[in-house]
C-alpha cells in the first residue's frame, strides 16, 4: 500500500482548473522547452483525444504555452501566456488532431523549430494527477517523466557506449536512479534516457559528447 | 510511522492525550525526515494560499474558462449580509467561500488541491469561516489541515481520492469528510468525535457520481463544493453533540471504496453520464469543440 504524505493530500499549489489538463499540460510544455534547449522560435502544437476537445475550458492551450515560457504550475501568469508568448516573439499554433491508435487520451505533440533552426518533434501525455511522460522525440520512442534530472543521448547502438556514459557519470559522483535504452533497429541510432539523483553540469555533458559514438546529448532539468 | 485506519489514528491520539493534528504532523516530520517546525511552516504556506484564493474569489469573481460559472460565491455573500438566511449565518458564510475558491480554480487562479483541484473549495470554505467566527490563528487552522490530511491519507489508502477512480464521493466527499474532522478538532471536540464527523459526511455523499458537464471542472463541481462545506459543518455539530455513527468510520470508508469500484465508467469523470449526459449538458459540451488558436 502506498504511503501518502500530508502534502499529497493538501497539495499541490497550482493554477486551476485541472491537475491533468492544466498542471500536467504546464509540465509537458516545460519538458518540451527543456528538450529544445530554451524557448523555441516557432511551435505547432497538435492536441489529441480529450486534450483536443476540452482544451479551452481547462486552459490546456494556455498551460502548454505557459510551460514553453518556463512558467511553474502555480504561476498566475499562465492565464495570460498567449499575450506573453507574443511579446517574447514565440510564433505558435494549436491544432486539434488525431495522433492515431495507441496514444494516451491526453496526448500532445510539439513540432518545434528552435532558435538555432533545429527541427524537433516531441510527444507526451498527461497521465493523471499532474504526472506526465514524454513518449517520443522525433518519433523515436523514449520515456521521460521529468521528476528527476535526466540525460537523453542519441548514439550509435554498438557495444560499450552505455558503460562509457555510466563511467563518466560515476567519475563525477552522479548517481543513476533509472536508466533505459530505446532503439528502433539493431546497430542503428538509439537513445538512452538516464535519470539521475544529482544535476548533470555542462562539463559532464561535454565529456559525454566526446565519446565518438554519441551524436547528441541533452540535459533535462526536473519540472 | 503511518496509519491504515481511523481507529489506529484515534487510539494513538487518545492514548497520548494529544490532538490528531499532533499525531499527523509528527508522522509527517518523521517520514520526511525534517523538523516539526519545517512541516508546520509548509502547512501554513498551503493555508495562506487557500485563504488568499477565498478572499480573491469573493472580492473579484472572474468568469470561468468554460464560461459556465463565476460570481456565485459573491452573490451568496451579498445575500447573506443583507438577509436573515434560512440555513444560518455560518453555513452560508462557508458555502460562499467554498464557491469562491471553486470559481478561482475554474478561472485559472491559484489554489491548493484539497484533495483535488475539483474539490479545492471545501476546506478553505469551512476553515476560513471557523477562523473568523472562533477567532483562531493561522497556525491553529494549519493544525486543522493536518487533521484533515490524516483523514485524507486513510481515505486515499482504503478507498480513493480521485473522481476518475471513485466518482465525486472520492473528491467532494473526501474533502467534506476531512473538513468535518478538522472542524471538530478546531471546535474542541475529541479525536473520536472527529472520526464520527468524517463518517457522517461520507455516509451522506456515498455514491455521488462524477459527471462534469463538457468534461470541465465547473458544473456541477462548484456547487458540490458548496454542499460539501455545508455537510461538513452539520456533521461536525452532530458529532460534537455526541451522536455516533452506527457503522464505524473505517467501514464507511471501505464501503465508499467499494461503491466507487462499482460505479460504471460513464460516471467516473468521463463526462458520458449523469448531468453531463443531460440534454443541456450535451448542448453545452458541443460549444467547446476545438477551434484552434494561432499567434
Ligand atoms: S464532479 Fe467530478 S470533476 Fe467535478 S468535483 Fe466532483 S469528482 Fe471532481
Amino acid at each position: 500500500m502506498r504511503n501518502f504524505s500530508c502534502f499529497d493530500i493538501l497539495g499541490p499549489v497550482m493554477v486551476g482548473p485541472s491537475s491533468s489538463h492544466t498542471a500536467g499540460a504546464v509540465r509537458l510544455g516545460r519538458l518540451a522547452r527543456a528538450i529544445a534547449g530554451g524557448l523555441p522560435k516557432e511551435v505547432k502544437i497538435l492536441l489529441h483525444g480529450s486534450f483536443s476537445q476540452t482544451y479551452r475550458g481547462h486552459g490546456t492551450d494556455l498551460a502548454l504555452i505557459g510551460g514553453l515560457l518556463g512558467f511553474e504550475t502555480d504561476d498566475v501568469r499562465i492565464r495570460d501566456s498567449f499575450e506573453i508568448a507574443k511579446q517574447q516573439g514565440l510564433i505558435f499554433q494549436l491544432v486539434p488532431t488525431n495522433l492515431g491508435e495507441g496514444f494516451h487520451p491526453n496526448s500532445v505533440k510539439f513540432l518545434i523549430t528552435t532558435v538555432d533552426g533545429e527541427k524537433l518533434s516531441i510527444t507526451g501525455a498527461s497521465v493523471g494527477g499532474g504526472n506526465v511522460v514524454i513518449t517520443h522525440i522525433n518519433d523515436d520512442e523514449i520515456e521521460l517523466k521529468g521528476d528527476l534530472p535526466a540525460l537523453i543521448t542519441t548514439h550509435r547502438d554498438i557495444p560499450g557506449v552505455i558503460s562509457q556514459v555510466c563511467g563518466i557519470l560515476a567519475g563525477h559522483n552522479i548517481n543513476i536512479a533509472f536508466m533505459r535504452v530505446f532503439r528502433k533497429e539493431k546497430r542503428k541510432l538509439a537513445h538512452m534516457v538516464v535519470e539521475t539523483d544529482e544535476k548533470v553540469e555542462p562539463d559532464v555533458l561535454e565529456e559525454i559528447l566526446k565519446i565518438e559514438t554519441v551524436e547528441n546529448v541533452r540535459a533535462i532539468e526536473p519540472v | 510511522m503511518c496509519f491504515y485506519s481511523v481507529k489506529e489514528l484515534i487510539e494513538e491520539a487518545e492514548k497520548r492525550a494529544v490532538a490528531i493534528s499532533t499525531v499527523a504532523k509528527e508522522m509527517e516530520a518523521e517520514n520526511q525526515e525534517v523538523s516539526l517546525a519545517e512541516i508546520e511552516q509548509r502547512m501554513l504556506k498551503q493555508w495562506l494560499v487557500m485563504k488568499e484564493a477565498a478572499k480573491a474569489g469573493l472580492k473579484e469573481p472572474k468568469k470561468s474558462m468554460g464560461g459556465l460559472i463565476g460570481g456565485e460565491g459573491k452573490l451568496l455573500e451579498e445575500y447573506r449580509l443583507k438577509n436573515r438566511t434560512l440555513a444560518g449565518h455560518m453555513i452560508n458564510k462557508a458555502v460562499s467561500r467554498a464557491l469562491a475558491v471553486a470559481e478561482v480554480n475554474a478561472s485559472m487562479g491559484k489554489i491548493v488541491a484539497a484533495p483535488t483541484a475539483g474539490s479545492c473549495g471545501i476546506l478553505p470554505g469551512v476553515l476560513l469561516t471557523v477562523q473568523e467566527e472562533l477567532c483562531l490563528s493561522d497556525e491553529k487552522i494549519a493544525d486543522g489541515l493536518f487533521t484533515a490530511s490524516a483523514f485524507g491519507i486513510i481515505i486515499a489508502q482504503k478507498a480513493s481520492i480521485s473522481g476518475a477512480e471513485g466518482g465525486c464521493q472520492a473528491e467532494c466527499g473526501a474533502a467534506g469528510a476531512m473538513a468535518g474532522a478538522a472542524l471538530v478538532e478546531l471546535a474542541g471536540g475529541t479525536p473520536s468525535q472527529a472520526g464520527e464527523a468524517c463518517a457522517f459526511v461520507l455516509k451522506n455523499i456515498l455514491g455521488l457520481v462524477c459527471d462534469p458537464v463538457a468534461g470541465l471542472v465547473e458544473v456541477p463541481c462548484a456547487k458540490r463544493n458548496a454542499m460539501g462545506a455545508a455537510l461538513a459543518l452539520v456533521a461536525a455539530d452532530m458529532a460534537l453533540a455526541g451522536i455516533k455513527s452506527v457503522i464505524p468510520v473505517d467501514e464507511v470508508i471501505e464501503a465508499m471504496g467499494e461503491v466507487g469500484c462499482a460505479l460504471p465508467e460513464s460516471l467516473r469523470e468521463t463526462a458520458k453520464g449523469g448531468l453531463a449526459a443531460t440534454a443541456t449538458g450535451r448542448m453545452l459540451a458541443k460549444r467547446f469543440l476545438f477551434q484552434g488558436e494561432t499567434s
